[in-house]
């Protein structure tokens, strides 16, 4: 293989290059420094004019020995980790592991932490469709100007899980069998207010975005992704969503309290980017409603089972896989316990990763700037790719 | 007609520009180091050790390395005493010889804070710590750690009320001839 990785290049060149078969296709390194990488993450593109005929995704840059250091490590002192693979979202990552070592250590978890688990879920849910949106038209050539507006409103509700949790991203919030720390009334009217104010901001930025010509010629028809592709490539989350598969689960797997609510699944059309960007839109308020729901029904009580040990927690000899719809798509933790106090193996099945693997074909076809626009849509943060 | 959608965007830009003089929600912006916001009483950042009246003598640790132990990127470094001082309410235990925090290794997960069973370890809310250094600078000992119990109550005024409490209700029942363990609500 060449250094590049384009080792099938040196031989007859592949159908779709027939068309300039007397061209030189160009071999550009895209990242891993680049505004749009999302972190650090490089793309091999062979680039015909400026049309992309290859490209090779190439991570690892940010590989920080998640998995091993897991295993190295008692139960509890994983879930500070879990906040920093995908960092915007670390209360549905905490959610995530909580739950698959609930599962296997059978913890139940009192009714008022599955509230609150479901409201910081939530609310990242918002946070984390917000800030892709705004990144997404900065990608785009809009900067700045979405992007503040989106990140004005992310900051709201990292406030909220500031002043709950003690940190903005990193919050380390929930804990096996219930949350850390309880949420007073003032916490829920701020946060209520937020809620109420947030359909104004939805509107706005709508009609910023949705009839733009711009927008819509840099994205409709751009990566289209089949429903067929997104099955068989194990997409999950907004993505697969968008490509008009029925899959969330939320709805599937009923997890937490999530079948007391009532909500609808936005499904997307054309799989294009476009549907990938409205698709998150429609979410936002859906997520609202639920957020609604949840805040008006929280009941009073514990929020942590008594029974769980904080220290020398050991759950018995088994496995278990405990997923949730992150806002980026399936978000698993697979966990086998020796019996001991850390696990045996553990493993991330990171949403952002998977959803990654279609890239080339997304891309192929498609301009260098379109390439920029894709893999936004993706919605991908690095540290959780990497891990 | 074609231009309509960026017309009507760029009204949404005019409104909140405009909007940004007159409403709070719109402009959230904080020049930091001439305004400050509170920081909430939850906030954490690194740990320190609480003393009760002497900053030597009144520290709460009594080495007993369950945080050393617990610490997920091991960021904490003890050595215990031989010998065994009067600690703050007067009983014989042991103390940190030597009570180290690499907070440059450190990620404020307050998990050290969550095992101790004697509340002698709480989350700091200092955050400029900028140095010079990148090693010993911010290797913190245990003379810089210490910190009263003061002013743990002027940093997390609730939750330093609801551990002195416990500590008092502890205190009452080791008191009685049959001591119940004291099991902080961690
Ligand atoms: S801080 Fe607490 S857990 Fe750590 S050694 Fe001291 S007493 Fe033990
Ligand atoms: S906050 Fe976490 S990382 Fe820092 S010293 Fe305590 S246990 Fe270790």
């Amino acid at each position: 293989m060449s250094a590049t990785g384009f080792h099938e290049l040196e031989g007859a060149p592949p159908k779709a290059m027939n068309a300039r078969i007397e061209g030189d296709l160009m071999e550009v390194s895209m990242g891993p420094q680049h505004p749009s990488t999302h972190g650090v993450f490089r793309m091999n593109v062979a680039l015909d004019g400026e049309v992309v005929r290859k490209l090779k995704p190439v991570f690892g840059y940010l590989h920080r020995n998640h998995e091993k250091i897991g295993e190295n490590t008692s139960y509890l002192g994983s879930m500070p980790y879990t906040d920093r693979l995908d960092y915007f979202c670390s209360m549905t990552n905490n959610w995530a592991y909580a739950l698959s070592v609930e599962k296997l250590a059978g913890i139940e978890v009192p009714e008022r932490a599955e509230y609150l688990r479901v409201i910081l879920a939530e609310l990242t849910r918002l946070q984390n469709h917000v800030s892709l949106l705004g990144f997404l038209l900065s990608d785009m050539g809009a900067w700045g100007t979405p992007l503040m507006y989106a990140f004005r409103e992310r900051e709201k509700i990292l406030d909220l899980f500031e002043s709950l949790s003690g940190s903005r991203m990193m919050c380390d919030y929930m804990r096996f069998g219930g949350c850390r720390v309880d949420a007073g009334p003032d916490w829920f009217a701020r946060a209520q207010k937020i809620i109420d104010a947030f359909p104004r901001f939805l509107d706005e930025f709508e009609e910023l975005i949705v009839s733009n010509e711009i927008l819509i010629a840099r994205t409709q028809n751009v990566g289209k992704l089949s429903a067929e592709l997104a099955i068989n490539a194990g997409i999950t989350g907004p993505m697969l969503r968008a490509s008009g598969v029925n899959y969330d689960l939320r709805k599937v797997d009923g997890y937490g309290i999530y079948p007391r609510f009532k909500f609808r699944i936005p499904l997307g059309d054309h799989g294009d980017c476009y549907d990938r960007l409205m698709l998150r839109a429609l979410e936002m308020r859906e997520s609202l409603g639920i957020l609604n729901q949840a805040m008006k029904e929280i009941p009073a009580g514990p929020i942590m089972n008594p029974k769980v040990k904080v220290r020398a927690f050991k759950p018995p000899i088994g496995e278990a896989y405990g997923r949730i719809e992150g806002p980026k798509g399936e978000l698993g933790f697979y966990l086998i316990s020796d019996g001991g106090a850390s696990p045996y193996r553990y493993r991330v099945r990171p949403p952002s990763f998977i959803n990654l693997t279609v890239l080339e074909d997304l891309c192929l076809g498609h301009t260098v700037a379109d390439v920029m626009v894709i893999l936004g849509s993706v919605d991908i943060v690095m540290g959780e790719v990497d891990r | 007609m074609i231009g309509t959608g960026v017309l009507k965007g760029m009204a949404v830009t005019a409104r909140n520009f405009l909007g940004s003089y007159f409403e709070k929600d719109r402009l959230i912006t904080v020049q930091y180091p001439e305004e400050r916001e509170t920081l909430p009483e939850n906030y954490r950042n690194f740990p320190f050790l609480v003393y009760d009246n002497d900053p030597e003598a009144g520290l709460r640790c009594v080495a007993c390395k369950i945080c050393e132990k617990e610490c997920p990127p091991q960021c904490i470094y003890i050595v215990k005493s031989d010998d065994k001082k009067p600690d703050y309410m007067g009983k014989p235990q042991f103390y940190p010889k030597i009570f180290d925090i690499d907070i440059s290794v450190c990620m404020s997960c307050q998990i050290c804070v969550e095992v101790c069973p004697f509340e002698a370890i709480k989350m700091d809310k200092v955050f400029e710590l900028s140095r010079r250094e990148r090693f010993d600078a911010l290797l913190l000992r245990k003379d810089e750690l210490a910190k009263s119990n003061t002013y743990y109550h002027g940093i997390h005024p609730l939750e330093a009320a609801e551990v002195d409490a416990n500590l008092a209700a502890a205190a009452a029942a080791k008191k009685k001839p049959a001591p119940a363990p004291a099991v902080p609500k961690t």
